[in-house]
Formats: C-alpha cells, structure tokens, sequence
C-alpha cells in the first residue's frame, strides 16, 4: 500500500463539503482514474494526495515517507516567460538542486517526452500537446515516482489525446510510475488506467471501484474489444445509477 | 523598410512639414504679432541665440525627471511588494497612497518647499515630481504581482518555495507587463510632475524648462517659450519611445502584446 485515505472529509472555508467520508487506498505502481461528474471533488482529492490542502476530518496516510510527487496540470501552467528547459528546471530549483544534476535531469526528461530538439522555445511557439509534454517532464524532473494529473488532456484535440493517452501509458510502464489521473472521461479513465474509482456529485464519496489490470498492453486495438466496452458500460452505469437517485 | 514603416514614420512627418508650413504663412499674412504667435523661423532664430541657457534648463529638467522617475519606480514596486505580501497592509496603506495621488501637486508644493527650505527648490521639484509619477507604478505592480497564475502558485506550493522564490520566479515576472504598463505613464507623469512643480515652487534656484517658459513669460519673449515647449515636448517624446522600446525588448518572447502580426 502506497497511501490511503482514511475517512476524509474536506469542507471548503465558504461551506461547500467536497469530500464526505471517503475511504480508499492507493497501490504502489497503480495507474487510477478518478471519474465524475463536475464538481465531484475529484480535483480537491488530488490537492489532498499532492499536500496542497488539508483534509477537514480523517486522514490522508502515505504507507512510507512522502515520495517526491509531481503534479500536472489542466491547462499545463508553464511560465509563459521562460523557455521549455528553464520551464522544466524549475522544480529542481526550487528544491535547490546543484546545476550539473539539473542540467541532466532536464535534458534526460526532455529526452523522454521527446522535446529535446524543443528545449530554448518559448510555451507560445509550441502546440497544445507539446505543452502538455512539457508540463509531465517538469512534473518527472524532480524524479517522482507518484504523478497526479488534473483533467490533463481536457483541452485537447482527440486525435492529440489519444496519442498523449499511449505515451502516458508507456511512461508509466517505462518509469514504474503511480499515476492517479482526473478525468470526466469514462474512455479515457477506462482506456488508461489499471483501476477507475467513479465518485458521486457534490458531496463526493466513492461509488465503484472497478479493477482492470489486463492487458497490460493497450494499443488502440483494444478500444475495439468487448472488455473494454463492457468496462465502460460498467463505469457508466455506476455514474448514471448516481444521477437517477435525487 | 517596409510599406508600412514608411508610412508609420512618414505621415506624421508630412503633417508637420504641411502645419509649419501652414503656421509660417498664417503669421506673416495676418501680421499676427511676435508676442502673440512668433513664426516657426522666429521660434528657431530665438533657439539658436539662447542655446546655452536653453541646453542648461533642458539639463536641468532632464535630470529631475529621470531622478524622479527612477524614485517613483524604486518607492512604486517597494510598496507593491510589501502589499503582495499582505492584504491587511495594503488595506491598511492603499488609502493613503490614493489620498497622496489625489491631492493636487500644487497644492502641496508651498509646504513641501517650507520644508525643504527654499534655498533647495530643486529637492522640492523633485520630491513633488517622484509624488507624481509614483501612483501609476504602484497600482500597476500591486495589480500584476497579484496576478500571477493560481496553477503556477500550487506548483510552487508543491515543491516549497520560499516567499523570495515565489516574488523573484513567478510574481515578478508575471507583474512585468503591468509594471512596464505603469513606468510608460510614470515616465510622462514624471515630466509633468517637474514642469508643474517648478512652476509652483520653482525659484532661482531651481531653473530647468518650465522656469525659462515663466521667464520668457515674463518679458514677452514668445519665441523663446515656444523654443523651450518645443524641448520639453521632445523630451517627453523621448522618454515614451525609449520605455516602449524597453516594453517591446522585455516581452517579445511570450507576451501577447508583443506578438508579431501574423
């Protein structure tokens, strides 16, 4: 077990309850979606995991020390002003890292995601899917084997997503990542992840809990298969059967 | 140079070769009198036979201005910082620096210059004009370091950024168009701020280009007034240019508004 959480709950300083007693945990090496509708509290339990806010009541308990984790976000949120290389070093500066090992880390992860060629262009020169790839090497700079990704792929073209979707699939293979991921897409959470947790509109609680470990390999191929179409209907039902009640 | 800087430069050029033009005839076919409107050629004969006392007020105001200029800058972002940091001070101070922006430098001048002694009006001149060409650099700064990114602020979050870290890597820069926005209308204050404060507290002691205007005033030399507007509109030309300069150079990478047409 990698981190749990425990009870938690998250009211908001404005009254709104977010989270209502939510219990689950998280394996090491796990790729988890969350899925829900908007405003489900899928994002306010990613900034509980990430440590950027403090649960109301309950617990958020990582098994070990606290990993390094790396936190991408909706609409990549680079630093307009400075190129994909000092975009990607900030992370290593803020936790003040020597230069020569951040020289390397950000030419290894701009390697990674393939923008090496990249490195001195500015966030406007780039594409909405290049910017997102920029984004994941500034999260993986620092080395973190946890990734939390908000709604990540929302803004972009399908085309585009689905080929981030493969290339996220094979980082987590290749880095033996964890990755917890926000979608409001039940293709996309069914597509990527080993597991999907569907969670309840406002306040969110967990509503299934749906484990798909095989394959281990997805090609787009497997978006044609009647297990993946049957896991989507299941994570759909479980969403739908939460509308219907009042 | 392409089509469209030739007539960038060349149209405004145009109109006023055509309005001195204009203006010369206008004098000499009415017999308008030298007091009254000298003509251009008057204006540059007056010119060239007081250069020297002119250059030495251009100098004069010159260096008030930019000394003022870069007072109102340093005070500006100081202050915006200090707010950035904290809403209770900037509630508790904000007042203040609008009550200071709002209250006519000319009215304050008399006592500004009791208490710098009137032996230093050039001090006066000088405090009145930093006065002046504070305010736009505060609300500007104070505004831009606030607006940074709130995605950008968890990223920092996340990783344990110092306050140092967060005002130097992401609230700065993020402010930088909304100070370079302020410094373009301080520059101008700032010039303003030293013409209208000379001629309120000005004395022989403080001499730049708003005392000769009084001066020539004074004794009907016209033509030399014109001369010394003519200086004071150059130097204020100058300063927006070599600002928006400055602007254009600081965000031609990733700024919107310095985005080449495409």
């Amino acid at each position: 077990m990698l981190l749990s959480f425990d009870n938690v709950t998250k009211t908001f300083p404005n009254g709104t309850l977010a989270l209502d007693r939510v219990n689950l945990s998280i394996a090491s090496g796990e790729f988890v979606s969350l899925v829900g509708p908007s405003g489900c509290g899928k994002s306010t339990a990613l900034r509980l995991i990430a440590g950027l806010i403090e649960p109301s009541a309950g617990k958020v308990a990582w098994t070990h020390a606290k990993p390094s984790v790396g936190f991408v976000f909706q609409d990549a949120a680079l630093m307009p002003w400075a190129t994909v290389a000092k975009n990607v070093r900030l992370p290593l500066e803020l936790t003040r890292k020597d230069d020569a090992e951040a020289d390397r880390r950000v030419a290894d992860t701009l390697e990674l995601v393939g923008l090496t060629k990249f490195a001195n262009a500015y966030p406007r020169e780039l594409s909405g899917g290049m910017r997102m790839r920029v984004s994941i090497a500034r999260a993986l700079a620092t080395d973190a084997s946890v990734l939390l990704m908000d709604e990540p792929f929302a803004a972009l073209d399908e085309l585009t997503r689905d080929r981030l979707n493969d290339e996220l699939r094979e980082l987590w293979a290749v880095k033996n990542l964890t990755i917890v991921f926000v979608t409001h897409s039940v293709y996309e959470s069914v597509y990527l992840s080993s597991r999907v947790i569907a969670m309840s509109q406002r306040p969110g609680r967990v509503i299934a809990d749906i484990a798909m470990t095989e394959p281990k390999t997805r090609t787009r191929d497997f978006r044609m298969t009647t297990a993946y179409g049957e896991r989507c209907r299941d994570v759909r039902s479980a969403l739908q059967r939460e509308l219907a009640t009042p | 140079m392409s089509r469209e800087r030739i007539w960038g430069y060349g149209l405004p050029a145009l109109v006023a070769v055509a309005t001195m033009g204009f203006w010369e005839w206008i004098v000499y076919a009415l017999d308008i009198k030298h007091f009254v409107l000298p003509a251009p050629s008057a204006i540059a004969a007056a010119a060239i036979e007081s250069w020297g006392s002119l250059m030495d007020a251009t100098w004069v105001t010159i260096r008030v201005t930019v000394i003022a200029f870069v007072l109102a800058l340093i005070f500006g972002i100081a202050f915006a910082t200090l707010f950035a940091q904290s809403r209770t001070i900037e509630r508790a101070l904000f007042p203040y620096a609008v009550t200071l922006q709002v209250t006519p430098v000319v009215a304050i001048a008399p006592l500004i210059l009791i208490w710098v002694g009137p032996d230093n009006a050039e001090r006066a001149v000088l405090i009145l004009a930093t006065i002046v060409a504070f305010f736009p650099i505060l609300a500007n700064a104070t505004l831009g370091l606030r607006s940074a990114d709130r995605q950008l602020h968890e990223l920092f979050d996340l990783y344990g950024a110092s306050r140092w870290q967060r005002l130097i890597r992401l609230q700065f820069p993020a402010a930088l168009p909304n100070i370079l926005t302020g410094m373009k209308i301080s520059g101008g204050l700032a010039l303003i701020g030293a013409v209208v404060a000379e001629f309120a507290a000005g004395s022989g002691t403080s001499t730049g280009l708003a005392w000769v205007i009084l001066q020539a005033g004074f004794n009907l030399k016209v033509a030399k007034a014109f001369a010394a507007l003519g200086l004071l509109a150059a130097i204020g030309i100058t300063i927006y240019a070599l600002l928006s300069l400055l602007e254009r150079h600081a965000l031609k990478h990733w700024h919107e508004s310095a985005r080449p047409p495409e």
